[in-house]
């Protein structure tokens, strides 16, 4: 284990692992106040951060943060690491790459080839050092497409997940949801509802609904009941048609177990989905959550920084091939993010870091009522991920999960940041919204119709 | 001036009757493509509520009350988060016990040395109004179900600041076969008073989430008491058989209508 110093100010500073290195250089947040990795002040968080700015990336493919025989995590990390890919940067320091990721070597098409080249520890290190308007402009960059009944990620596009979710899973209720919705142009990314129990039988009859939706309206899009993936592969054994397979995953093998999963595990889910070949553009069908902290919470981080096990998370994605990935960004509290300003740059950050390693990103920009945050704070996340060119965000009825019990965006939301940054659907999301004539886009500008759509006319006519 | 009327610039929904089907706020009009006035500020006055909620004090006395009045011992417990502030930063205090508070289950052990079969544990977690409006139903519920399968049942266990897995060292310290734990769910804008269920089979400390089942929303506009229990007492009895509990027991429980009417169905497919 190496140990670092840096002296600044007339005053040295002493780190004992690129561990503790990471952790004291993260900008603040409350959960590694909670895990005590933090700096204990301003100046030894810089110190960190210069500190940090001086370590060859070539070190972080000697020291692993936890040990190779103890974290089926870093064997994945370590054992698919591409030396061919990482050659362009292998002779820059953390500093080195953070300059060298602003400048003009670094485009769409070199980010995209260095993807398979970085360690998860190499991002979350340069991240450190980042400002948001860093995050921004390099995320800005990179293009990650995928792709399974429709198209997303493409550059000028901007997707949402339709988030119908009930809190008895009452079929009227998730219904009325998703129709609003689609009548408000969400639902290109999936149409993925969160079960309120589950119960395998009740999650089948959810995911046959589902399907019947799409066939019958034709939608472009895929969908997902959120459940644990031992789950999903019990409703594909029973024929339930299922699109998109779920799993909440973390960064750390430990983390992972606490969620009742492993590589293995997912292996075998990611099988399961293939073998039913639904995907009729392409064969993307893992859809993961992730969250800082979530490491942390399970007692699994390993004396690691939250962001840190976060970006290892993205390892565990990238080896699955998704369709999307999904940071929960604000739901896991105020004890690993206190307020607004936290929330903000680690939504920022799992951005960057996840595009910057390969992932199709998305975020679900949200909060909880127990946390020091608001509407505005959330708008503020949703328009510079927006400008960021994330891939997608969630789509719920005015903000408000009711089965949940958090917030996050909504319908409308999604239309602002379409209108003020000028980003569309999926392609073959927004020609069907067009063809049922819910709306258009104009000179850029979304133009929504006054009345119903004809296909939706007599499902309505039922009720009476 | 604010409302749906044409006059304030808002736009009609075609698909008003839609929200008698769901407490999700849809159908809600919009301006331009934003959010009307009225929505904006109805939606900012439950956030205010929730806040509040977050905050309200448990009134553990009024529930130990109320569970003598139903011929119930409970026990006041706290957790090693000593106020509010310390519980909403620092949930590994929450998820155990005052060194008090396992004292007093050490004294409870030596008197009862046999153990139960079950424990009950009541926590305000981020909602003590959940708490204060549905445990007293729900606990009755379960202890009627224990007493028919012939289960013995500890006191309930009342804990101040407390978190899901303050259970199990409840239960590992009164020597209890199982546990469930009814908690305050963090408010929902629409449900500050949600409660959830979190059972374990051969509770001990250290336990991740893996090893629980949970059953969430239960209040009145939620999922009902007896819906709640029945679930719980189809895990209980598979956990008893297969002796484990977590995401190795799925809820493949058949769900009666035990309460609630029939669920309405997808219009959408008619």
């Amino acid at each position: 284990m190496s140990s670092f110093q840096h002296t600044v100010g007339g005053e040295t500073y002493r780190f004992d692992s690129l561990a503790e290195v990471m952790a004291k250089a993260s900008p603040a947040r409350s959960g590694d106040f909670l895990a005590g990795v933090a700096a204990s002040n301003a100046g030894e968080r810089v110190a960190a951060q210069m500190a940090l700015a001086d370590i060859p990336l070539k070190h972080f493919l000697t020291e692993a943060l936890i040990p190779y025989e103890a974290d089926e995590v870093t064997r994945l990390i370590i054992d698919s690491h591409d030396l061919a890919a990482f050659a362009p940067v292998s002779h820059l320091t953390v500093g080195g790459f953070r300059d060298w990721l602003l400048g003009d070597s670094a485009d769409e098409a070199s980010l995209r080839a260095l993807a398979p080249g970085l360690t998860p520890e190499m991002a979350a290190a340069v991240s450190k050092i980042m400002r948001v308007q860093d995050l921004v402009l390099v995320a800005q960059k990179i293009r990650v497409v995928s792709r399974f009944r429709n198209t997303v990620g493409l550059r000028g596009r901007m997707s949402t997940r339709l988030q119908p979710n009930h809190p008895t899973d009452e079929p009227a209720g998730i219904a009325a949801s998703i129709l609003d919705g689609l009548l408000y142009g969400n639902g290109d990314a999936m149409i993925g509802i969160n079960p309120a129990t589950d119960s395998i039988s009740s999650i089948c009859e959810m995911l046959k609904m589902l399907d019947g939706i799409i066939q019958r309206y034709e939608i472009p899009t895929q969908a997902c009941v959120l459940t644990h993936v031992t789950t999903s592969i019990e409703a594909i054994n029973r024929g339930v048609p299922l699109d998109l397979v779920f799993q909440s995953i973390a960064g750390t093998e430990a983390a992972n177990a606490s969620f009742g999963v492993s590589l293995k595990i997912l292996q075998e889910g990611y099988d399961a989905g293939l073998s039913l070949k639904r995907g009729t553009l392409g064969d993307n069908l893992m859809y993961f959550e992730t969250g800082q902290g979530s490491a942390l919470s399970a007692g699994a981080h390993h004396g690691l920084d939250q962001q840190t096990c976060e970006t290892r998370a993205y390892a565990v994605a990238r080896h699955f091939k998704p369709f999307l990935v999904n940071t929960v960004v604000g739901f896991i509290g105020p004890e690993y993010l206190y307020n607004g300003k936290q929330i903000i740059r680690a939504g920022l950050e799992d951005h960057f870091c996840g595009k910057l390693l390969g992932l199709p990103m998305g975020c679900d920009i949200c909060y909880t009522n127990h946390a020091e945050a608001d509407q505005d704070d959330m708008d503020v996340l949703l328009t510079l991920l927006g400008v960021a060119g994330i891939n997608f965000i969630m789509g719920i009825p005015g903000s408000d999960d009711v089965m949940l019990n958090y917030q996050t965006t909504s319908f409308h939301d999604a239309l602002y940041a379409r209108q003020s940054l000028g980003l569309k659907p999926a392609p073959e999301f927004e020609a069907w919204l067009q063809r049922m004539g819910i709306f258009t886009q104009a000179d850029g500008r979304p133009r929504m119709g006054n009345s119903l759509p004809p296909a939706f006319r007599q499902a309505l006519a039922q009720l009476g | 001036m604010y409302d749906d009327s044409p006059l304030s610039g808002a736009s009609e929904t075609p698909w008003q009757q839609l929200r008698n089907l769901t407490p999700a706020r849809i159908a809600l009009g919009r301006a331009g493509t934003s959010m009307p006035t009225r929505a904006q500020l109805d939606f900012q006055f439950a956030h205010a509520q929730a806040r509040d909620a977050v905050h309200l004090p448990f009134d553990h006395g009024a529930l130990a009350a109320g569970l003598a009045h139903q011929h119930r011992q409970s026990l006041l417990l706290h957790s090693a988060a000593k106020d509010r502030d310390t519980y909403l930063q620092r949930p590994d205090l929450g998820r155990r016990l005052s060194h008090e508070s396992a004292e007093l289950l050490g004294q409870h052990r030596e008197n009862n040395p046999d153990g139960y079969d079950l424990a009950i544990v009541i926590a305000d977690g981020l909602s003590a109004l959940a708490v204060h409006r549905n445990a007293l139903p729900m606990v009755a519920h379960i202890e009627e179900q224990a007493a028919a399968e012939g289960w013995s049942v500890a006191p309930v266990s009342l804990v101040s600041q407390g978190r899901v897995a303050v259970a199990d060292e409840v239960a590992e310290l009164l020597g209890a076969r199982m546990v469930v734990i009814l908690i305050g769910e963090r408010p929902g804008l629409s449900s500050p008073d949600s409660l959830g269920l979190y059972f374990t089979y051969a509770p001990k400390v250290g336990l991740t989430d893996a090893y629980r089942n949970c059953i969430s929303n239960v209040r009145q506009e939620g999922l009902s008491y007896a819906m709640a229990s029945h679930r719980l007492l189809y895990l209980m009895r598979e956990a008893c058989r297969r002796q484990l509990s977590g995401v190795n027991l799925k809820d493949e429980a058949e769900v009666p209508l035990l309460a609630g009417g029939v669920p309405r169905e997808n219009f959408l497919l008619g």
